[in-house]
């Protein structure tokens, strides 16, 4: 995720907690005027539910399989039978976009996920332990920040060799930092407010503080993080496998997609821009997403 | 056996503060409070009331003294050792809004005391229980599963309070329970507290700014400035010889309804308060008492009986000045 982003998160949470820690159940209502206010969020909202559906259905909505080559026909252009072409072991493109798009809102989803409880997890414990745990861990946390996300992914893809687990692997060690140092001040803040110390004075132990009183609260914010990761995941998904160090073949991936069809950009051009487009319009359905639910989370949008 | 219920020796807290200086937010303070009996504790805003409250129960750890419940320091214990003392000690806080979860019902909220320690078997007893104790505090038991911001000032606190006997204490701290409340619903407040205090057999830490709500509940009074007791001992002996020139102007500056009186109260200190990173030397009122002498500067007056009450002062007896 972009640093400007990032900042921007931090501080719309910081606001929130600062402001209007009583009335957070309203979360929900805010969410319902964002989707009657915010068009742009909302179309992106259905654009990904309708993508997931496809990459579900893909087998029911083509009547070609993923990998099966048809060599008499290779570098179709678009025509009736294949809407987008086909490649150059002939296989139907537009099945392979969809098969992709498996792979890809998967590998979207999934590290975004992870990341999330990971860095969740970490900065709670750091916010809330201080001290040494606070200290080693984001240590950590700046040391991983410290580096271009895309290079962090490229030396650890490199080391691990490719393939998908390594991928959720890759992008997760890369986002969980964002997430823990978000996670953190949050908690600090938290930490210090009166409802915590009356759980500490009630006698509910740290761990049940944090699970109960701390990471629920924190929810609106994880929500918006975890919308914003998803297309960084994606994008730097892509550019992994576009580079060859991703998802190996025959499976198929985005990146993947455009890194074969690359070799025939002057004969096959629909090889490279089938799945550009398809990368391009999810990546800015989460982002124009994530930035309405960031709208919510910043008080000073409320008061319109 | 000391006797006393709860025990503050020569307890100090030090925050760390801008620069290398240090907050002395409480100073050398020992006190003793009985079983039953209701202490108030009195000062302005910045003296260490919330600090020392927070140092009686083990919120907070002391920079140097230490804190006995029933003649055990509580101070030295381990955390695991302590535990089966927190249970009975609790804290009323002063702003119902921001110290109940906005996110959990009534219900959870006053569970989970019950919950934590194990009090009940069954869920339908934990609620039953939850029940019960929402009559004690007078809140309608059909707003159990409400979330706080559904609810006024005053029955947050009531929650709050439910929450705070949820696990049968024997000492709570009451941090200026009511001062964020109406002046409607403060009285209220008030006599529930004191109605629990004898229906629980509880003892209080009573902290408030307000002398006449101090006069109704406490059965001693403790006067704090700047980190430090300037008096203490029995209320209604002080509230009616005061001994320490700060207790004098305190219960001077109680505000008059007679406008035509008012404006009288702020003539009476000069000066900003000192900081409390940066205090006088000697005795720390000095520089706006009004008797001040050299002596007053030269040395720190420590905390004296005189006729049955404890003052900090070396003029004690002398009267106003
Ligand atoms: N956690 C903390 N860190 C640093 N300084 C603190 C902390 N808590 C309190 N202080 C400082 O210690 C001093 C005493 O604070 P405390 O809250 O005990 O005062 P109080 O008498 O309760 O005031 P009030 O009437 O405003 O509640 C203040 O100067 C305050 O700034
Ligand atoms: S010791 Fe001196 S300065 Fe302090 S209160 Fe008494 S008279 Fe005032
Ligand atoms: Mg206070």
């Amino acid at each position: 995720m972009l640093k400007a982003k990032r900042k921007q998160v931090e501080q719309a949470a910081d606001l929130r907690l600062q402001s209007q820690i009583g009335e957070q159940e309203r979360f929900r209502d805010q969410l319902r005027r964002m989707a009657r206010e915010n068009k742009t969020a909302v179309v992106s909202f259905f654009v990904i539910v309708i993508l997931m559906l496809a990459a579900i259905l893909a087998p029911l909505l083509t009547p070609y399989e993923e990998n099966e080559m048809d060599l008499l026909h290779r570098l179709q252009p678009p025509s009736a039978e294949h809407l987008l072409g086909t490649d150059e072991g002939g296989r139907d493109v537009l099945t392979r976009l969809l098969f992709g798009a498996r792979v890809s809102l998967l590998i979207g989803v999934a590290p975004a996920l992870l990341s999330l409880i990971l860095g969740a997890l970490l900065g709670a414990a750091a916010g809330y332990r201080g001290g040494m745990t606070d200290t080693v861990i984001m240590r950590i946390a700046d040391v991983t920040l410290a580096f271009p996300s895309m290079l962090l992914a490229m030396v650890i893809m490199y080391s691990l060799g490719g393939g998908i687990f390594n991928v959720f692997l890759t992008l997760t060690l890369v986002n969980w930092a964002n997430v823990a140092r978000i996670v953190r001040s949050q908690t600090l803040k938290l930490r210090s407010d009166e409802f915590v110390e009356a759980a500490r004075v009630t006698g509910v132990p740290d761990r049940t503080i944090l699970r109960r009183h701390i990471l629920p609260n924190c929810l609106p914010t994880l929500l918006v993080l975890f919308t914003l990761n998803i297309p960084a995941a994606i994008l730097t998904e892509s550019s992994l496998s576009f580079l060859g160090l991703g998802i190996q073949p025959p499976n198929a991936s985005w990146g993947l997609m455009i890194n074969t069809g690359r070799q025939y950009l002057y004969n096959a051009p629909w090889l490279c821009f089938a799945p550009g487009a398809a990368i391009m319009l999810i990546v800015l359905s989460f982002n124009f997403l994530g930035n309405g639910l960031l709208d919510v989370l910043d008080p000073r949008m409320k008061k319109q | 056996m000391s006797g006393y219920l709860l025990e503050a020796r020569n307890v100090t807290k030090l925050f760390p503060a801008a620069g290398k200086k240090k907050v002395h937010a409480v100073s050398d303070v020992s006190l003793q409070i009985r079983e039953g009996e209701t202490l108030g504790l009195v000062g302005e805003s910045g003296c260490g009331k919330s600090t020392l409250g927070r140092l009686l129960i083990r919120l907070l750890a002391p920079t140097s003294g230490e804190v006995r419940f029933r003649g055990e320091n509580i101070t030295a214990l381990k955390d695991s050792d302590f535990r089966r003392i927190r249970k009975e000690m609790q804290l009323v806080f002063q702003d119902p809004y921001a110290s109940l979860d906005p996110r959990m019902t009534v219900r959870d909220l006053v569970a989970e005391p019950i919950e934590t320690w194990r009090l009940c078997g069954s869920r339908e007893e934990v609620t039953d229980r939850v029940r019960e104790l929402l009559r004690a505090v007078n809140v309608p038991e059909e707003f159990l599963y409400r979330y706080p911001h559904q609810f006024s000032g005053g029955q947050r606190q009531r929650i709050g309070i439910a929450r705070a006997i949820a696990a049968d204490p024997s000492f709570i701290v009451c941090d200026e329970p009511v001062s964020a409340l109406d002046v409607s619903v403060q009285n209220q407040i008030l006599n529930l507290l004191r109605d629990l205090k004898t229906s629980r057999k509880l003892t209080y830490l009573f902290i408030s700014h307000d002398l006449s709500v101090v006069r109704y509940l406490a059965d001693r009074v403790c006067i704090m400035f700047l980190g430090k007791i300037c008096e203490i001992g029995d209320t209604e002996e002080i509230y009616t010889r005061p001994r320490h020139p700060y207790t004098r102007f305190l219960l001077d500056a109680v505000p008059v309804p007679d406008p035509s009186v008012r404006g009288k109260e702020i003539r009476l200190l000069k000066g900003e308060p000192p900081s409390p990173a940066d205090p006088p030397t000697g005795c720390r009122f000095r520089t706006r008492c009004p008797r001040a002498t050299e002596k007053c500067a030269a040395s720190e007056p420590e905390l004296r009986y005189i006729g049955g009450v404890q003052a900090a002062c070396y003029y004690a007896e002398e009267g106003p000045a």
